[in-house]
C-alpha cells in the first residue's frame, strides 16, 4: 500500500490503512458476507497480521489479552449479525474492565439496512451499553475520520471498547483517505491532570495519618508502566501498607514487604482488616466495586478517603470520597511524589510502627494457609506449585472465571504490571483461553500460562484449533474438580449443599481432546508428580491443555460472605461449611 | 458510604450533545439502563451549524443520584456540557400543551371561560370541540388539563420542559 493522507482508496483499504497508520500490527478476526472487502485488502498487504479464531468471542477476549499486556489498542475484525452478536460478551467485558478495543463489525449494504436482510442486525443499537462509543459509517468520506477517532475513544480517559459498523458497499467504495493528525475528537476530552489543590490536600491527609493504607486497581495498570513505578516510589517513600483490587495485581510488586495481598471477598485477612480499621485510604485507580466493599454502609467506617479517577463517575458512585480528585492515576501519583518531596513531608513515624504492628499480628493469622494432602492434589498446591516453576519477569498469566481464578489470585505473586489477565467486573467465563492467545501472540517468546477450571475452558475450547494453526504455544493449565466450583461453593454456603446443575456429568477426556486439537496433552492425578508434569508443560513447544485433577470439595478462603463487613470475614480452619450458611443473612443471600 | 436518607427532589437537566445519529438513544439507554427517572424529555437542534442539539431533561433523585446522572451523562462521547439548571441559580422552564375538548352547552362555554383565564389560545374550533394552546410552568399546564377533565377533555399533547438559567451568561 504505502499510500498517505489524501490518496485515493476504496473502504476497505482505508480499514487497513488506519489500523497501519495507528500503529496496529496484529487484529484478530473471522470472516463473513459483510467483511470480505476488507479480507480482500487484507489478504493483497503483508504489514498487518491475523489471527483466525474460531469464534468471534474469541476474537474479543484475545484483543484484550493482547491489549492488556501490551497497554495497546486490540483490534477485531467480524461479519454482520451473528458476528457482531456473537462478540458482545467480549465487548462488555472490556467495558467493565477498562480495557482499549477497536472492534470492526461489517453491515449489509447501506441500501438494505432495516431490511432484514440476511445478517443483518441493529449493531450499534444492541452494543450502545455493550461499548464505550459506537459508530454506524454513513459514507466513505467520514470513514476514515471515525476510524482514527475510534482509536482515540478507546484508548483516552478511561479506556473501553468502540465500535465502527461499515456497510459493505462503503467498504467497497471509494474516496479520500486522511489520516490520524487530522482528527480532533470535537467532544471528547477527558481531564488527566489532577487539581493541585485537592492533591495538596490529599498529602496533609496522608502526612497526618495514623492508619493510613493505599488501595490501588485496574487504573494504575492502564495509565501504564509509569504509574507503576511511580506507585511503588511513592509508597516506599511514605512506608504506608498497600492492597490492590484482582485488576491491580502487579502494580505493586507482591514479594515486597509492604504488600498486604489482594483485598475483597477472596482478600487476605490483613488486607481486609487493615481496610476496615484505617484512617486514611488512599484509592487509586480503583472504583469501590461490591466485591471489594462488602457490606457498604461498613466498608471502612472510620476512615477519609482519598479517590483519584480519570473517570468522574466513579467518584462518590459507591462510597463518599473526601477528597477527589479527577484525573490520569499516573499523572496524580507523581504529583503527589513531588509535592512529598518538596514540602519534606515525613509520615508519623510512631503511628505508622503501631499500625503496622496491628498489621503483623494480622498477618499471623496466615489466612491462606490451607490443609494440604499428599494423596490428592489441593488447588492452592497446583498454583503454588506452578507459581513457584514459572515465576519470572517473561511469564504472563491469564484465568478463567472461578474458584480457580481466586486461587491464582491468591497464591500466583505477581511483580510486575500487565502479567496478569482476568475477566474481573463481568466476570466473562470462557475468558482465559482466547485471552492467552492474545498474550503469546504480542509476546512470542513468554510463557503464557491460563489457569483455568474445567467448566470455564469448555466454555471456548474452540480455540485450541487456534492455538494450533498459529503455533501459539500456550499452557492451559486446567484445575479439574469435575463442578463449576464457585457455584458448587455457594450451593454449600447458601443453598443446603444442593448442588442443583453444578456437577459436570460427561467431561471431554482433555488429555485426548488436546491430541484431537493436534496439542498436547498432560493428566496429573498424584501431588508427588504435579513438579515433574508441570516442568513437562513448560518444555513443550506446543499449545498444552493439562488436566490438573484437584481436589473436588475445596472452597475459596478466606471469605467475606454476602452482606457482610470487612472484619466479618471468615477463615478456612474456622469455615466448617454448615456454619457458613448460617451467618450470611436472608438479606446477604439476596446479593450476587 | 452514600448517604440512604437524603430527599428526593426535582432537577432540570441541559444537556448540549454532538447532533449525531443515536446521540438521544445513548442518553435515553443510560436512564433506562441505570435505574433513573426520566419525567420529561425534550431534544432539538439548537445550533444548525455546529451540530450541536439541546436536551432538557426532567429527573428526580437524591443529590447523590443526581450528582451520577451529571456524571454518567458528562462520560457519553458526543456530550458536550451537562448543567443542573436547578442547582445552578436561577431558570425559568416552559412547557406548551395542546389540549382537546369536546361539548356543547354549558361545559364548552365553560371550557372556554377557563382557557381565557389561563390564557390559553384558540387553536382550532368546531361547533363541539376546542384544540387549545397552552404554555407555562408543568404546574400550570397539570391545573388546566384537570379542570378541563369533567368539561369534556378528549386528548393532550404536551412538548415536556424547555428551560434555560436567567441572566446573560450562557451554558
Amino acid at each position: 500500500m504505502g499510500s498517505k493522507a489524501g490518496a485515493q482508496m476504496t473502504g476497505a483499504e482505508m480499514v487497513i490503512r488506519a489500523l497501519l497508520d495507528q500503529g496496529v500490527d496484529t487484529i484478530f478476526g473471522y470472516p463473513g458476507g459483510a467483511v470480505l472487502p476488507i479480507y480482500d485488502a487484507l489478504f493483497q498487504q503483508n504489514e498487518l497480521q491475523h489471527i483466525l479464531v474460531r469464534h468471534e468471542q474469541g476474537a474479543t477476549h484475545s484483543a484484550e489479552g493482547y491489549a492488556r499486556s501490551t497497554g495497546k489498542v486490540g483490534v477485531v475484525l467480524v461479519t454482520s449479525g451473528p458476528g457482531a452478536t456473537n462478540a458482545v460478551t467480549g465487548m462488555v467485558d472490556a467495558l467493565m474492565d477498562s480495557i482499549p478495543l477497536v472492534v470492526i463489525t461489517g453491515q449489509v449494504p447501506t441500501h438494505l439496512i432495516g431490511s432484514d436482510a440476511f445478517q443483518e442486525c441493529d449493531t450499534v443499537g444492541i452494543t450502545r451499553a455493550a461499548t464505550k462509543h459506537n459508530y454506524l459509517v454513513k459514507s466513505v468520506e467520514e470513514l476514515p475520520r471515525i476510524l482514527h477517532e475510534a482509536f482515540y475513544v478507546a484508548r483516552s480517559g478511561r479506556p473501553g471498547p468502540v465500535l465502527v459498523d461499515i456497510p459493505k458497499d462503503i467498504q467497497f467504495a471509494a474516496g479520500a483517505y486522511t489520516g490520524p493528525e487530522d482528527v480532533e475528537h470535537r467532544t471528547y476530552k477527558p481531564r488527566v491532570e489532577g487539581d493541585e489543590a485537592k492533591i495538596r490536600e490529599a498529602i496533609e491527609l496522608m502526612a497526618n495519618a495514623k492508619r493510613p493504607v493505599f488501595y490501588t486497581g485496574g487504573g494504575v495498570i492502564n495509565s501504564g508502566t509509569k504509574a507503576s513505578e511511580a506507585l511503588r516510589e511513592l509508597v516506599r517513600l511514605t512506608g504506608f501498607p498497600i492492597t490492590s483490587t484482582l485488576m491491580g495485581l502487579g502494580a505493586y510488586p507482591h514479594s515486597d514487604k509492604q504488600w498486604l495481598g489482594m483485598l475483597g471477598m477472596h482478600g487476605t485477612w490483613e488486607a481486609n482488616h487493615t481496610m476496615h480499621d484505617c484512617d486514611v485510604m488512599i484509592c487509586l485507580g480503583a472504583r469501590f466495586d461490591d466485591r471489594v466493599t462488602g457490606r457498604v454502609d461498613a466498608f471502612s467506617p472510620g476512615s477519609k478517603k482519598i479517590h483519584v479517577d480519570i473517570d468522574p463517575s466513579s467518584i462518590n458512585k459507591i462510597v463518599r470520597a473526601d477528597v477527589p480528585i479527577i484525573g490520569d492515576v499516573g499523572n496524580v501519583i507523581l504529583e503527589m511524589t513531588r509535592i512529598w518531596k518538596a514540602e519534606k513531608k515525613k509520615a508519623d513515624k510512631d503511628a505508622l510502627a503501631k499500625w503496622w504492628q496491628q498489621i503483623d499480628r494480622w498477618r499471623a493469622r496466615k489466612s491462606l494457609n490451607y490443609s494440604n494432602s499428599k494423596t490428592v492434589i489441593k488447588p492452592q498446591y497446583a498454583v503454588q506449585r506452578l507459581y513457584e516453576l514459572t515465576k519470572g519477569p517473561n511469564t504472563y498469566i491469564t484465568t478463567e472465571v472461578g474458584q480457580h481464578q481466586m486461587w491464582a489470585a491468591q497464591y500466583y505473586g505477581f511483580e510486575e504490571p500487565n502479567r496478569w489477565m482476568t475477566s474481573g467486573g463481568l466476570g466473562t467465563m470462557g475468558y482465559g483461553l482466547p485471552a492467552a492467545l492474545g498474550v503469546q501472540v504480542a509476546h512470542p517468546d513468554a510463557l503464557v500460562c491460563c489457569i483455568a477450571g474445567e467448566a470455564s475452558v469448555l466454555m471456548n475450547m474452540q480455540e485450541m484449533s487456534t492455538a494450533a494453526q498459529h503455533r501459539l504455544p500456550v499452557k492451559i493449565f486446567i484445575m479439574n474438580n469435575e463442578y463449576m466450583g464457585m457455584v458448587r461453593q455457594w450451593q454449600q454456603l447458601l443453598h443446603g449443599s444442593r448442588y442443583s446443575q453444578s456437577y459436570s456429568e460427561a467431561l471431554p477426556d482433555f488429555v485426548k481432546l488436546a491430541e484431537a486439537y493436534g496439542c498436547y496433552g498432560i493428566r496429573c492425578e498424584d501431588p508427588a508428580d504435579l513438579d515433574a508434569k508441570i516442568k513437562e508443560m513448560i518444555e513443550v513447544d506446543a499449545p498444552v491443555l493439562f488436566d490438573c485433577r484437584v481436589e473436588k470439595m475445596e472452597n475459596c478462603f478466606p471469605m467475606i460472605p454476602s452482606g457482610k463487613a470487612h472484619n466479618e470475614m471468615i477463615l478456612g480452619d474456622a469455615a466448617a461449611a454448615e456454619d457458613i450458611g448460617s451467618v450470611i443473612t436472608e438479606e446477604g443471600k439476596m446479593l450476587v | 458510604m452514600l448517604a440512604k436518607n437524603e430527599p428526593v427532589s426535582r432537577h432540570v437537566l441541559s444537556v448540549l450533545v454532538d447532533n449525531e445519529p443515536g446521540v438521544l438513544g445513548r442518553v435515553v439507554g443510560l436512564f433506562s439502563g441505570r435505574g433513573y427517572n426520566i419525567e420529561s424529555l425534550t431534544v432539538s437542534e439548537t445550533e444548525h451549524d455546529k451540530h450541536v442539539s439541546r436536551i432538557t431533561i426532567v429527573t428526580s433523585g437524591t443529590p447523590a443520584i443526581i450528582d451520577q446522572i451529571e456524571a454518567q451523562l458528562g462520560r457519553l462521547v458526543p456530550v458536550h456540557t451537562v448543567v443542573d439548571l436547578t442547582n445552578s441559580g436561577p431558570s425559568v422552564e416552559r412547557e406548551l400543551a395542546l389540549i382537546k375538548v369536546a361539548g356543547a352547552g354549558d361545559a364548552r362555554a365553560e371550557a372556554l371561560r377557563l382557557a381565557d383565564a389561563f390564557r390559553a389560545r384558540v387553536m382550532d374550533a368546531t361547533t363541539e370541540s376546542f384544540v387549545f394552546e397552552l404554555t407555562g410552568k408543568p404546574d400550570k399546564l397539570d391545573q388546566f388539563i384537570s379542570l378541563m377533565l369533567p368539561l369534556g377533555l378528549v386528548e393532550v399533547s404536551r412538548t415536556g420542559v424547555a428551560a434555560i438559567s436567567r441572566g446573560p451568561k450562557g451554558m
